[in-house]
């Protein structure tokens, strides 16, 4: 069902634990329904330095959320903010159609690790886009 | 009769050895309710009713009358294993046909009778999907409820009887965790009431002892690759004097009731495989019981890990048990690295992820109901193969669990 990759990501999953006094933390999810994805992010001027992951789900809620802690380390908080889950399963070379929506959840995390970020700072909590992301 | 087992097979045994050479790795199948091997004894009687005797039963020359013989040979095995007569057993395609076949033949020739049929909340999908199509041609189910051992209560049957009740469909065992119904009682009140019984009994025949006259059944669905026969093949015992309309129209087969030139060679895989699997009974059950209890009190040492099913009244290769904190299609994939074949009730496959119906129905909490897994031991199954799979699983969960965001701190390898 899944190809090499995903199942790479997923028995060795990068950046998979927690940060101790992470500078923004945000989870989404609800185990009643399935998966829960929790982010922590340290972040020096706007850059996130470091990332970790803690996935409850499947195979493809763990992959995404290890591929998108890589994508996103180094980057700046608005570059991480725009990764679309899309652009996750891509660098995942590809998800079963019906696990898209697994992906769904790292990009929710981490927007909600940054508002989390902003808001212990008193910065205006961003936006979500659209919805449409939810398409899938 | 020595019963080789199946890994014998030296095909097989060839084929599982390059698997394990090229992924270095054993080869644990766990998963003997979704399917089984089929005996090489069995394979082997199957092989010459498709290449040297394989005329068609209906025809008049003696090639015909070899077929037409073995199969009233293996309609016997089968009539024997479940204290039925020959006349009695209908060969179908599988537990999904007979299911289909008992439930709307019943339905449609009792209609002007009344309506209304009682099943469980726990029932197979080929006995569930089929219920809810009758209600869109305008019968009424009643779904009765089932304890947290997932445990049909007769009294609950006898209520939900009406006047319009034409049918009760109760499984025998159930598929997921493994509970054997109370089908005499059920029977009984069926019958005291006038009302007809069926019974998928897919998972139970060739497991546990089934006789239809003292549980009053009187239709019976089985599947013969669930007990080392072929796939493909099934039979329904319908009780003399039931009527029924046909699900197969065509021809004059299984005495006009089922339509269509008899599989032979699985017919007769299948007689031979249900008889050898009665045959082996006693001591295989005994066997399998004594490993699974093993195998269950080596998986409930794992902290919050619980029995899903009866703890007695359970078929004896069945063990069904939930992990907190962690889910099950990750469980399954991790096992399936470890050579582990397994299942789990949850299937994350469209956008919220449906917990197991039957799990649910017996009251698992939804937030440990995503963590089912079930291992259905088999007749090669060894004590090995369970220490193998106690210590697998128990890696797995915690590689699992130190990587879920709801695990508590005290149940994490590192804090």
């Amino acid at each position: 069902m899944y190809n090499e990759k995903v199942m790479d990501y997923f028995e060795h999953p990068r950046n998979q634990g927690a940060i101790e006094d992470a500078d923004g933390i945000g989870e989404v999810g609800n185990p009643e329904c399935g998966d829960t994805t929790k982010i922590y992010l340290q972040v020096e001027h706007d850059v996130i330095t470091d990332v970790k992951f803690q996935t409850f789900g499947c195979a493809a809620a763990v992959a995404s959320s290890s591929m998108a802690t890589e994508l996103i380390k180094g980057k700046t908080l608005k570059e991480a903010w725009d990764l679309s889950n899309s652009a996750v399963a891509d660098a995942l070379d590809g998800l079963p159609p019906k696990k898209l929506h697994c992906s769904l959840i790292a990009e929710g995390a981490i927007h909600a690790a940054i508002n989390d970020y902003r808001t212990k700072r008193g910065l205006e909590a961003w936006k979500e886009k659209k919805e449409s992301h939810a398409e899938h | 009769m020595f019963i080789a087992p199946q890994w014998e097979n030296p095909s097989v045994y060839l084929a599982r050895k390059e698997y394990d050479m090229n992924t270095e790795k054993r080869l644990v199948y766990m998963d003997h309710a979704a399917t089984t091997a089929t005996r090489p004894e069995v394979a082997a009687a199957m092989v010459p009713f498709m290449t040297s005797t394989f005329g068609n039963p209906s025809s008049l020359y003696d090639l015909a009358k070899v077929s037409r013989t073995a199969m009233d040979g293996a309609r016997e095995e089968v009539a024997v294993a479940l204290g039925a007569d020959p006349e009695e057993i209908f060969f179908t395609s599988g537990g999904t046909e007979s299911d289909n076949w008992a439930i709307k033949g019943i339905a449609f020739a009792k209609k002007a009778q009344g309506t209304h049929i009682i099943t469980s909340v726990i029932e197979h999908h080929a006995v569930s999907h089929t219920c809810e199509w009758l209600k869109k041609q305008g019968f009424s189910v009643t779904y009765l409820p089932v304890d947290c051992f997932g445990m049909v209560n007769p009294a609950d049957v006898e209520a939900a009887i009406t006047p319009e009740t034409i049918l009760i469909t109760v499984m025998m065992a159930n598929n997921e965790v493994g509970t054997i119904q109370p089908i005499a009682e059920i029977g009984a009140i069926a019958l005291k009431h006038g009302v007809l019984f069926h019974t998928d009994a897919v998972q139970a025949v060739g497991h546990i002892p089934v006789d239809v006259r003292a549980q009053n059944i009187d239709l019976l669905s089985l599947s013969s690759h669930k007990f080392h026969g072929p796939k493909g093949v099934g039979a329904l015992y319908i009780r003399s004097g039931v009527e029924l309309d046909s699900l197969i129209h065509g021809g004059a087969q299984e005495r006009g009731q089922r339509a269509g030139t008899e599989n032979v060679s699985g017919i007769v895989g299948m007689g031979l495989a249900l008889s050898l699997a009665v045959k082996g009974m006693p001591e295989n059950a005994l066997r399998i019981t004594a490993l699974r209890k093993r195998l269950t009190e080596g998986l409930l040492a794992i902290p919050k890990t619980y029995l899903n099913g009866h703890p007695e009244k359970r078929l004896p290769n069945n063990v069904n048990v939930v992990f907190a904190f962690i889910e099950g299609e990750s469980i399954l994939l991790m096992l399936n690295r470890r050579g582990i074949s397994a299942s789990t009730g949850s299937a994350c496959s469209s956008r919220s992820s449906e917990p197991s119906h039957v799990l649910t129905a017996c009251g698992v909490p939804l937030e440990v109901v995503h963590g089912s897994l079930r291992l259905t031991l088999g007749e090669e199954t060894t004590e090995a193969d369970v220490s193998y799979t106690i210590d697998a699983v128990k890696e797995v969960v915690q590689r699992l669990r130190d990587m879920s965001p709801l695990t508590p701190p005290e149940l994490r390898s590192q804090p």
